[in-house]
């Protein structure tokens, strides 16, 4: 039990010092590095309480995509620079709206967990049937019948933000070349080539 | 307290006991894919240093640890340091899950598959923190490459194993394995068994998928700037991770430990020697490969990946999926 709240601490405190040094740190880079240390320790901390399942999605998710397109986005951009005219510009409006956003997500968490720790009724959720079946069946089950609205709700709100994200960034290129597969191979010589009969002293204009 | 002491002293034994084994054979592995290499190119390969020319990595790895390591002006020290660490820590670190028998395993989890998959896409932060933090052009445009390539063929990898998951019902590897008791995957999953030897191809960016480190346009990729043992270890990273992914489609597909039959002659045969036959095998294929496909160009590999491989996979699924239904064969949960 000592070891396992050894183990407890050490992720927890890594844990908050990143989150702390993410948005302390003065190198953007090393922001983004500790907030991937932030969710392997939170990943960590969700296996230490037996969530192996969301641990390890948590890992894949975040760590093996979202952060690394992070990482790509604060390499390929400045953001560095970017960020100082952030303080010292004074019409900034980056502190209010970030404070709004954290205000907002504090009462969130406010009213979920005082509702949960003081309220056990608030919401009527079907409890997790506890025996030997292994913590992916125990999610699959609850989340495949009594939630599958939300479950397929939250994936049509995912869609659409995937939707919106493609809309806003494509643009039609033009005097670009495709390759098209299809008509390469269906070319053939009687499409392709063609004779033509070269006058003298007039040539042949090609176009293309 | 002094019993877990206890168990972490065994656990350090197996450990060691694990690992030892895997880099000697990466060595031997290396030793294997240039051999091969030039027996199809019609050279001799490495056949000087010791017997059949075995002994030529060590010889080379010496050599390794006896060069200077540079570390360029500009760069980033510490990231720069760390990155060859973080691609070898990674790719031992998923060994801990492969079983080799079903008793011959280090760490029996419930969520094996998952833990590897979630290993195999953090290796791609070594590649880019190496690629930034050299500071150098050639590396940062591999980088770059290298991470859009990994992160499109992990999406198609993942649905492929979500294939097999769904006729097995767990997400244990050994119990993948013993599932395919009756009849390997490779069969009745013949096409996903295809892309996901591919996609493990680009995923640990072996020929005809090496862009990230394509000689004739990028020096040497990410690993431009390095040198020395640092050099070496991203090497060894790169092989460990080249034979995680075949030891990841054996126990996908080719039934893992276990014998081709249930004969007599070939259940005689150890149950770990059937792993290592098979991850020999598959690593074969890779050697293979690399000596007779020519480079895909950039656009090819992306469109590949994601307008051919993730369609075909998800349509299989589907399909896997209804069959299962249908037929009634779905694993079921007791509770």
């Amino acid at each position: 039990m000592i070891v396992h709240s050894i183990f407890f601490y050490f992720f927890s405190v890594i844990a908050i010092f990143s989150s702390l040094m993410v948005i302390t740190s003065r190198s953007t880079i090393n922001s983004v590095f500790f907030l991937i240390l932030d969710f392997i320790s939170v990943g960590c901390l969700f296996i230490m309480v037996g969530a192996e399942f969301l641990g390890m999605i948590l890992l894949i998710v975040y760590v093996g995509a979202v952060a690394v397109l992070f990482l790509f986005v604060v390499m390929m951009l400045n953001v560095a620079e970017q960020k100082q005219s952030w303080f010292i510009g004074k019409k900034s409006t980056h502190i209010p709206t970030g404070l709004i956003v954290s205000v907002l997500i504090l009462l969130e968490l406010l009213v979920v967990v005082g509702g949960w720790k003081y309220k056990e009724d608030l919401m009527s959720s079907s409890k997790l049937i506890l025996s030997n079946v292994s913590n992916t069946h125990q999610l699959g089950l609850v989340m495949y019948t009594d939630y599958i609205l939300y479950f397929q709700l939250a994936g049509v709100v995912l869609l659409l933000a995937m939707i919106g994200a493609i809309l806003l960034t494509f643009r039609e290129r033009v005097g670009v070349k495709k390759q098209s597969y299809i008509n390469q191979i269906s070319r053939n010589p009687s499409s392709s080539i063609e004779l033509v009969e070269a006058k003298s002293n007039q040539g042949v204009k090609v176009d293309d | 307290m002094i019993e877990y002491l206890q168990i972490l002293g065994q656990e350090i034994y197996k450990i060691i006991f694990l690992l030892v084994p895997i880099l000697v054979s990466v060595a031997m592995i290396v030793w294997l894919d240039r051999r091969v290499w030039g027996l199809v190119q019609k050279r001799r390969g490495p056949n000087v240093v010791g017997p059949f020319g075995l002994l030529q990595t060590l010889a080379d790895a010496l050599k390794y640890i006896f060069k200077e390591i540079i570390i360029p002006a500009s760069a980033n020290k510490v990231v720069f340091i760390l990155a060859p660490i973080v691609t070898m820590t990674l790719a031992l670190v998923a060994w801990a899950v492969i079983p080799m028998s079903e008793n011959l395993v280090l760490a029996d989890i419930n969520v094996g598959i998952l833990y590897l998959f979630a290993v195999s896409s953090l290796g791609v932060y070594g590649i880019i923190m190496g690629g930034w933090a050299s500071n150098s052009k050639y590396p940062f445009l591999g980088a770059i490459r290298s991470a859009a390539q990994m992160v499109s063929y992990e999406v198609s990898i993942g649905i492929i194993i979500i294939n097999v998951l769904l006729c097995v019902g767990s997400l244990n590897l050994n119990e993948i394995v013993i599932a395919q008791k009756e009849l390997w995957y490779v069969i009745p999953l013949f096409p996903m068994f295809v892309i996901f030897f591919i996609s493990a191809l680009a995923e640990t960016n072996r020929p005809p998928f090496d862009l990230p480190e394509a000689e004739a346009e990028l020096v040497a990729g990410y690993q431009t700037e390095y040198s020395g043992m640092m050099y070496a270890m991203f090497w060894l990273g790169e092989y460990a991770n080249i034979l995680l992914m075949c030891a990841m489609g054996s126990i996908l597909f080719l039934g893992g430990w276990l014998p081709i039959m249930d004969v007599y002659p070939l259940n005689v045969i150890p149950a770990p020697l059937w792993m290592i036959l098979k991850i020999l095998f598959l690593f074969l294929l890779f050697a293979l490969i690399k000596a007779i496909v020519p480079r895909y160009r950039y656009d090819q590999l992306m469109r590949l990946g994601w307008k051919i491989f993730l369609p075909f996979s998800l349509i299989y699924l589907v399909l896997t999926a209804s069959f299962l239904f249908y037929f009634d064969k779905l694993p079921k949960v007791s509770i």
